[in-house]
């Protein structure tokens, strides 16, 4: 004898509380301790407080609440020809936590994403080894298993940044990035049992895909700490990130953790693919051009405020935060300035930085309503300072797409609109 | 500096200790077949280990390229839209705009024969004969000025030529070249004077815009169906047509259309893209839009009077290249009659 509301459509009594609340939440946000009258939202009764909600089954794989519909990844449709060899990129503005969704982590895919059933997948290790060797889905569950946190970086993120301040939000300049927790094998528990040969200076790696993304990496990485993952953030993995195995490669630019991959190959030499050569690779100002170039230096930016999360309360506290880290190990600090650089504070991290993986930063502080230039540094355990973007020109020219770990300007404004732009 | 380096020669170590001296076998998987292996196993290196026994000359890959590959490519290898431009750029690459193409960029031509054989045509990966990316390869070269317009490349001069790129690299030098990024950061008066904005932006107004995205994601599957239904009271000769429609399969078609969107737009505003736009396309004269460019055969085969039937259609998307021998759409074609039979019912509904 449940009395159930579905109050599906917001009514008119609910439009205008709305905007009673959010009247008053902006007088609050004013400095205001007292409130200038009672709060329908408290002294009203409320529908959500009367009736009932959901039953359990009314989705079986929850989605966020319609309220975080715009929380999502994000194209820009100039970059790329068409959806299919394309990226886009996750919501960094609007996350907080380290964790990247599984639903709203980028996407790249050089020939879209495919769907592979476990039963279809096979994995082959072949080349220098004394067994090359076949397995299936279910014979890496076998495996000892591990299980890690690390950052996924494409090596062109904040790419279009190299000439001069161009998108406008964390999401478009930093967000080709994402944070999971893999589980899977280690590379070097399969290598092992194939029985790699002295002569094995690298390993090869293929996806299953038209596009099979191979990549040569070399034996020492192979046998250090990647992992040949099928679980991320405690579930399968989704289709756009290589269900049902994908390669995971700690702190090395994303192109190299190959999805939905099917072969490893042992060998002397790098194969010199597509996507090491005329890809990938970084173009100095004399038009020399660095390969190899697969450690993602330390970076760090402030998600909010920023062009997407402006400053909506008044003045008083203010928490910035954002993300630092590092393909060389942990994070083991981050600065801020606000004003463009000249001065810099220390944040506090969240939590101890873990080795290539993301770390949350927070200042908690006060903002008057003076205008910032909100600025970011992180420092690894190698001693590794975050450079500006002038110190990278100054090396590497402005030809570069890839590697572009420098410090982002946010101009924050009187009325907490912020901006990308660059300062002298 | 030093810092660093002790770090990575640590981390080196503490790797070397924390695994086992003997490595332990689990005696999981089995034995790969040496087809198995000959299967998978393409990758072709910079020393022309892995190319197959083959040639093919620059004159067969001109046409073979014209049908396959210049539909995104360029008939010349310059490119189409924001397809990858194969040719030119000679001397671009310290330029402030680098032109990177096969030519100007890649260090090595084993690269290329590796690229095409498997994974392009886009769409139709591994659908190419080796003599035919042999072919394709010197077409580039030759698109490049690297060799002339008799060549012949094979397995056997594939390593005599010479790219011109091919000592443009160095190898990683981010730890000598930017040591003083290791360094002791400036915590006050780090800069002198006023700190000023150099560049905005909003100036460039490049950034999508966000508003409304929640609100279409879940309406846009649904809204081809319903187009197709609100129509079937209004127009009275099409009635039949639009009745017929099969919400299911318009839906399926949608999914299908996946492969398609590529290269074909359709809908409002649909535009000709590397392939024509489709709307009407279905029941519809073959090869009658202007400002796209069709190949020879698909022109013929409009001027014979035929049209796009449910049966032709079918017939074209299951083996294009079979149905029309010269086409330039380069899609490997649809092998489930149900994926045929939903992308034309997709068609038919966006183009009411």
């Amino acid at each position: 004898m449940t009395v159930r509301f579905t109050s599906k459509k917001p009514s008119r009594r609910a439009f205008l509380k709305g905007t009673l609340a959010s009247t008053a939440g902006v007088m609050a946000g004013a400095g205001a301790a007292n409130a200038a009258g009672p709060d329908p939202l408290i002294t009203e009764k409320q529908d959500w407080a009367m009736g009932t909600g959901d039953g359990v089954d009314e989705t079986p794989y929850g989605l966020p609440i319609q309220f975080e519909g715009d929380v999502i990844r994000r194209n820009v449709e100039w970059l790329t020809a068409d959806t299919i060899s394309s990226i886009n990129f996750s919501p960094i503005h609007a996350l907080d936590g380290t964790i990247t969704p599984q639903g709203c982590a980028f996407e790249r895919h050089h020939s879209g994403a495919i769907e592979l059933r476990k039963e279809d997948f096979r994995l082959m290790i072949n080349g220098l080894v004394d067994t090359p060797l076949v397995f299936t889905y279910e014979d890496l569950e076998r495996f000892p298993r591990v299980n890690k946190t690390f950052f996924l970086e494409c090596a062109a993120n904040t790419g279009m940044e190299w000439a001069g301040a161009q998108l406008n939000g964390a999401q478009f300049t930093h967000g080709m990035i994402h944070n999971m927790e893999y589980s899977g094998v280690s590379l070097r528990t399969l290598l092992e049992e194939a029985g790699v040969k002295p002569e094995g200076k690298w390993v090869y790696v293929e996806g299953a895909d038209a596009s099979s993304n191979g990549r040569s990496i070399p034996i020492e990485k192979a046998l250090d700490d990647c992992i040949i993952a099928f679980k991320a953030n405690g579930e399968a993995l989704r289709k756009e990130h290589g269900y049902p195995v994908r390669l995971v490669v700690p702190g090395w630019e994303g192109n190299m953790w190959v999805k939905w991959v099917r072969r490893i190959e042992v060998k002397e030499i790098a194969v010199e693919s597509r996507e090491e050569t005329s890809k990938y690779t970084d173009t100095l100002e004399d038009g020399t051009a660095r390969k190899w170039t697969w450690v993602m230096d330390a970076k760090s930016v402030v998600t909010s405020p920023s062009p997407q999360s402006p400053i909506k309360h008044g003045h008083g506290p203010l928490v910035i935060t954002g993300l630092a880290w590092s393909g060389r190990g942990a994070i083991t600090r981050v600065d801020v300035s606000k004003d463009g650089g000249k001065t810099w504070e220390t944040a506090r991290l969240a939590n101890p930085g873990q080795p290539m993986a993301l770390t949350r930063f927070y200042l908690d502080t006060e903002w008057n309503g003076e205008e910032m230039y909100l600025q970011s540094r992180a420092m690894d355990e190698t001693g590794y300072v975050q450079p500006t973007k002038n110190m990278l020109r100054e090396i590497r020219g402005e030809n570069s797409v890839y590697h572009n770990n420098c410090i982002q300007t946010w101009w924050v404004k009187a009325d907490g609109e912020a901006e990308n732009v660059e300062v002298s | 500096m030093s810092k660093y380096r002790n770090f990575l020669i640590g981390s080196a170590l503490a790797a070397l200790t924390a695994s086992p001296a003997l490595a332990e076998k689990y005696g999981i998987g089995r034995p790969a077949l040496p087809e198995e292996v000959a299967a998978w196993d393409h990758d072709i290196s910079p020393d022309g280990t892995g190319l197959p026994v083959g040639s093919g000359s620059v004159e067969d890959g001109e046409a073979i390229f014209s049908e396959n590959c210049a539909i995104c490519h360029g008939e010349f290898a310059e490119g189409v839209d924001n397809w990858p431009k194969l040719a030119g750029g000679d001397g671009t690459l310290a330029d402030k705009d680098p032109l990177k193409t096969v030519g100007s960029y890649w260090p090595y031509l084993s690269t290329v024969y590796d690229y095409v054989r498997r994974s392009m045509p886009f769409g139709a990966a591994q659908t190419m004969s080796d003599d035919d990316v042999y072919a394709i390869t010197a077409y580039i070269l030759y698109s490049n000025y690297i060799v002339e317009d008799d060549f012949v490349l094979s397995n056997e001069n594939f390593l005599d030529v010479e790219m011109p790129n091919a000592g443009g690299f160095i190898v990683d030098d981010r730890e000598t070249a930017e040591a003083s990024f290791w360094t002791e950061p400036c915590m006050k008066d780090c800069k002198e004077g006023e700190v000023k904005i150099t560049m905005r932006a909003t100036v460039l107004n490049v950034t999508p815009e966000e508003e409304g995205a929640a609100e279409e994601a879940p309406a846009e599957p649904a809204a081809p169906v319903e187009e197709a239904k609100a129509e079937e009271p209004a127009a009275e000769p099409v009635v039949e047509e639009a009745a017929a429609l099969d919400p299911e399969l318009v839906k399926d078609g949608e999914k299908v259309f996946k492969k398609c969107k590529a290269c074909h737009q359709v809908g409002e505003g649909a535009q000709n893209k590397t392939g024509p736009m489709l709307n009407g396309v279905v029941g519809g004269p073959v090869a009658v839009i202007e400002d796209f460019k069709y190949s020879k055969g698909m022109k013929e085969f409009g001027d014979s009077g035929e049209t796009w039937t449910d049966e032709n259609l079918a017939a074209f998307l299951s083996k294009p290249k079979d149905f029309i021998a010269k086409t330039k759409m380069s899609f490997v074609g649809l092998k489930k009659e149900k994926d045929i039979a939903a992308v034309t019912e997709y068609l038919k509904s966006v183009s009411q």
